[in-house]
C-alpha cells in the first residue's frame, strides 16, 4: 500500500486540485465550463462524466502505451476516448434522460475537451496505469470542482434555485428582488471563473506571474 | 481658505504612515487634492505645467451634465403629474423629481466611491477621480423606475470589472457608466426596458401622484418600432417636435432634453474637454445611416422615422455628447476620431432599425466602438507609417 500512495502518486492526485487546476491554471475545458454551468445538476453530471472518462482513458492508454506507434498515437487516443464517451452517453440516456437532454451535445463533445488529450499526451503516455488513474481522477475532480462552484453561483443568482429546489424565499421576491438574467448567459461564467482565478492567485503567491 | 489649509496641515500627520488614522490615508489624500491643487512636483524629466488636472476636467464634465440633470428631474415630475392628469406647479414637479433622483445619485456615488477608496487603500495609491463623472452618469442613463439595489449592484460590477481590474481611472477600455447600464440591460431587462418603468408611479412626502397599478407608458423609440403607432407622452397625447427637443417625454432620466444636452455640449467643446471631431462624426454617422435605411427599407417602421427625429429621440444626443467623447475610451488619433464617431452613429441606428428586440442602440454602439478604438488607432498609425515609408522609397 505504501507504494500505491508514494509521494509521486499523491502529487499526481492532488496537484490538479489546486496548484495545477486544469480550468483555472491551464485554462483548459473552458468551453464546457461555460456551456453546462447554468444549473447545478448538469454541472455535477458533466464533472462526474469527465472524471470517469479521463481516469479510464488514462488507464487504457497507459496500459498500451508501449505498443502505440508514435506516429498514430493521437488517433489511438481519440478512439479510446470516443469509445468511453459513447458508453457514458448511452448510460446517461438510459438512466438520467433529463440531464442528458440538458447536456445535449456537450457529453459528445467531451471528446474534444482539451483536458483529456492533454492528460493522455502529457501523463498517460509516460506513466504506469495506477499513477495515470490517480492523475485522471485528480484532473477530473479539479475540473468538476470549478464547474460546481461556477454552477452554484449561476443557479443561485440566476434562477434562485439549487438543484432546481427554490432557495431564495418568496418574501424576497415580493420585496422586489429579481433574478439576475446575466448569470444565465455564458459571459457571466467567464466573470465567475475569472473571480476564482483572482482569489486563487491572490491567496497563493507562488502562482503570481510578473 | 487659509483656515481650511491650516486645519488640513494640522490633521495631516495622523494620516501619514504610522499615524493614528493611516488606514484612511487615501480618503484624506483625496479630500486634500479635491480642495487644493496638489503640492507635488515632477521628480524627473521635463514637463509642461498646466493649470488643469484630471480633477478639474472631471468637474467640467459634471458641470456640463447639470442642465440635463435638472431638466431630467423636472421631467420626472412633469410626466408623473401628466400621467395622473393633475395640475402641478413647476416647483412641485421639480422637487418631486429631485426627491426621486437624489437616492439614485447617492447610491451610485456611495457604492462607486466606496469601492474606489478601498481599491486605492489596498493598492496604496491615490484615489482616482474618474468616478466623479461616472457616478453622476449612471443614475442619468437609467429609467426612473430602476430600483436602488439594482443600481448599487450594477455600479459595483462596473467599477470592479470595467475599471479597477484594468488599473483604475484612465486605464479602462470601455465606458464605466455604460457597462453599469449594460449590466442592468442584460441582467435585469425588466427594469430597463418594457413599458412600466419610464414614469415615477409613487408619491414621495406628499409630492407627486400615486399612479394606479399596471400603469404603462412606452418610450418614443418603442412606439416608433410599432407599425402605425403615434409617438405619445405619459398621458397618451401625441408628442410635438417641440416636446422632443425640450425633453418633456418619457425616457431615461438625463437623455430626453436636447436643449439641456446642447448646453452641456457647448461647455465641453468650449473648454476643450470633449473632441468636436467625435461629436460631429457621431451625428454624421447617424444621419447617413438613417437616410440609407429610410430609402432602402420601406416596410420597417423604425427605418421610416425621419433622420432628424432619430437624432433627437432616445439616447442619441446624450451618448454623442457625454459618452462617445470620453477621452479615455475614444480613439486617440485625430483621423481615428472621425472613424470612431461615425461608427458609433451608424451602429446606433443600425441596431435601432434592424434589431426589433432592442429599441435603443446607442449604448451597445458606443461599447462596441470603445472596444474597436485601439484597433482603429493601430490602423491609422500603421497607415501613416506606410505612407511615410513609401514617400521615402519614392524619393530614393
Amino acid at each position: 500500500m505504501a507504494e500505491l500512495f508514494s509521494k509521486k502518486n499523491k502529487e499526481a492526485l492532488t496537484t490538479p486540485l489546486l496548484k495545477n487546476n486544469p480550468v483555472t491554471l491551464q485554462v483548459l475545458g473552458i468551453c464546457s465550463a461555460l456551456a453546462v454551468t447554468s444549473k447545478l445538476a448538469p454541472a455535477v453530471v458533466m464533472g462526474l462524466s469527465v472524471t470517469i472518462i479521463v481516469a479510464m482513458a488514462n488507464v487504457i492508454i497507459s496500459l498500451i502505451r508501449n505498443t502505440i506507434p508514435n506516429r498514430i498515437r493521437i488517433i489511438i487516443q481519440l478512439v479510446v476516448v470516443a469509445a468511453l464517451v459513447t458508453i457514458v452517453s448511452e448510460i446517461l440516456k438510459a438512466f438520467a434522460y433529463d440531464v442528458s437532454v440538458q447536456l445535449s451535445v456537450y457529453i459528445g463533445l467531451i471528446i474534444t475537451n482539451c483536458i483529456l488529450m492533454g492528460r493522455l499526451e502529457a501523463f498517460a503516455m509516460q506513466n504506469g496505469p495506477w499513477a495515470s488513474f490517480l492523475d485522471g481522477i485528480g484532473n477530473g475532480v479539479g475540473y468538476a470542482m470549478i464547474l460546481i462552484i461556477v454552477a452554484f453561483f449561476r443557479e443561485l443568482f440566476g434562477s434562485g434555485t439549487l438543484f432546481d429546489y427554490p432557495v431564495i424565499p418568496q418574501a424576497l421576491y415580493d420585496m422586489g428582488y429579481i433574478n439576475n438574467g446575466l448569470m444565465l448567459m455564458a459571459p457571466m461564467a467567464f466573470f465567475l471563473i475569472a473571480c476564482i482565478i483572482w482569489v486563487q492567485r491572490a491567496k497563493d503567491k507562488s502562482l503570481q506571474e510578473n | 481658505m487659509k483656515v481650511l489649509r491650516n486645519y488640513l496641515n494640522k490633521i495631516k500627520p495622523n494620516f501619514e504612515e504610522g499615524g493614528k488614522l493611516s488606514a484612511l490615508r487615501s480618503v484624506f489624500d483625496g479630500m486634500e487634492t479635491f480642495l487644493f491643487v496638489p503640492n507635488d512636483t515632477a521628480k524627473s524629466g521635463s514637463n509642461i505645467h498646466d493649470a488643469i488636472d484630471s480633477k478639474r476636467i472631471m468637474s467640467f464634465v459634471v458641470i456640463a451634465l447639470l442642465p440635463a440633470l435638472l431638466v431630467g428631474m423636472y421631467n420626472i415630475g412633469f410626466q408623473n403629474y401628466l400621467a395622473a392628469g393633475k395640475e402641478g406647479t413647476l416647483v412641485e414637479m421639480f422637487l418631486f423629481g429631485l426627491l426621486v433622483m437624489l437616492p439614485k445619485i447617492i447610491v451610485s456615488y456611495g457604492v462607486g466611491l466606496g469601492i474606489e477608496f478601498i481599491a486605492a487603500q489596498l493598492k496604496k495609491e491615490e484615489i482616482h477621480e474618474g468616478f466623479l463623472v461616472s457616478g453622476l452618469l449612471i443614475p442619468m442613463i437609467v429609467p426612473v423606475g430602476c430600483p436602488l439595489w439594482i443600481i448599487a449592484i450594477a455600479t459595483a460590477f462596473a467599477v470592479i470589472f470595467a475599471k479597477e481590474v484594468f488599473g483604475g481611472t484612465g486605464m479602462n477600455i470601455v465606458n464605466v457608466a455604460l457597462i453599469a447600464r449594460a449590466f442592468i440591460f442584460f441582467a435585469y431587462p425588466s427594469v430597463i426596458s418594457g413599458d412600466s418603468v419610464w414614469v415615477a408611479t409613487e408619491s414621495i412626502f406628499g409630492l407627486g401622484c400615486d399612479l394606479p397599478d399596471g400603469y404603462t407608458c412606452a418610450t418614443a423609440l418603442q412606439l416608433a418600432a410599432q407599425k402605425g403607432a403615434e409617438i405619445t407622452n405619459a398621458a397618451g397625447g401625441v408628442l410635438a417636435t417641440g416636446d422632443m427637443i425640450s425633453g418633456l417625454m418619457p425616457g431615461s432620466i438625463g437623455e430626453t432634453s436636447v436643449i439641456a444636452i446642447a448646453l452641456g455640449a457647448v461647455l465641453l467643446l468650449w473648454s476643450g474637454v470633449a473632441s468636436w471631431k467625435v461629436m460631429l462624426s457621431v451625428f454624421v454617422g447617424g444621419i447617413a445611416m438613417s437616410l440609407l435605411f429610410e430609402y432602402t427599407l420601406s416596410d420597417n417602421p423604425v427605418a421610416q422615422v425621419p433622420f432628424w427625429q432619430h437624432l433627437i429621440l432616445g439616447g442619441f444626443c446624450f451618448g454623442a455628447v457625454f459618452m462617445a467623447t470620453d477621452p479615455v475610451t475614444s480613439a486617440r488619433t485625430e483621423t481615428g476620431k472621425y472613424i470612431y464617431g461615425f461608427g458609433i452613429g451608424a451602429m446606433a441606428i443600425l441596431i435601432r432599425v434592424l434589431n426589433p428586440g432592442y429599441p435603443e442602440g446607442m449604448m451597445l454602439a458606443i461599447l462596441l466602438m470603445n472596444v474597436t478604438a485601439p484597433f482603429i488607432d493601430y490602423c491609422v498609425v500603421q497607415a501613416n507609417v506606410n505612407a511615410r515609408a513609401r514617400r521615402l522609397t519614392k524619393k530614393n
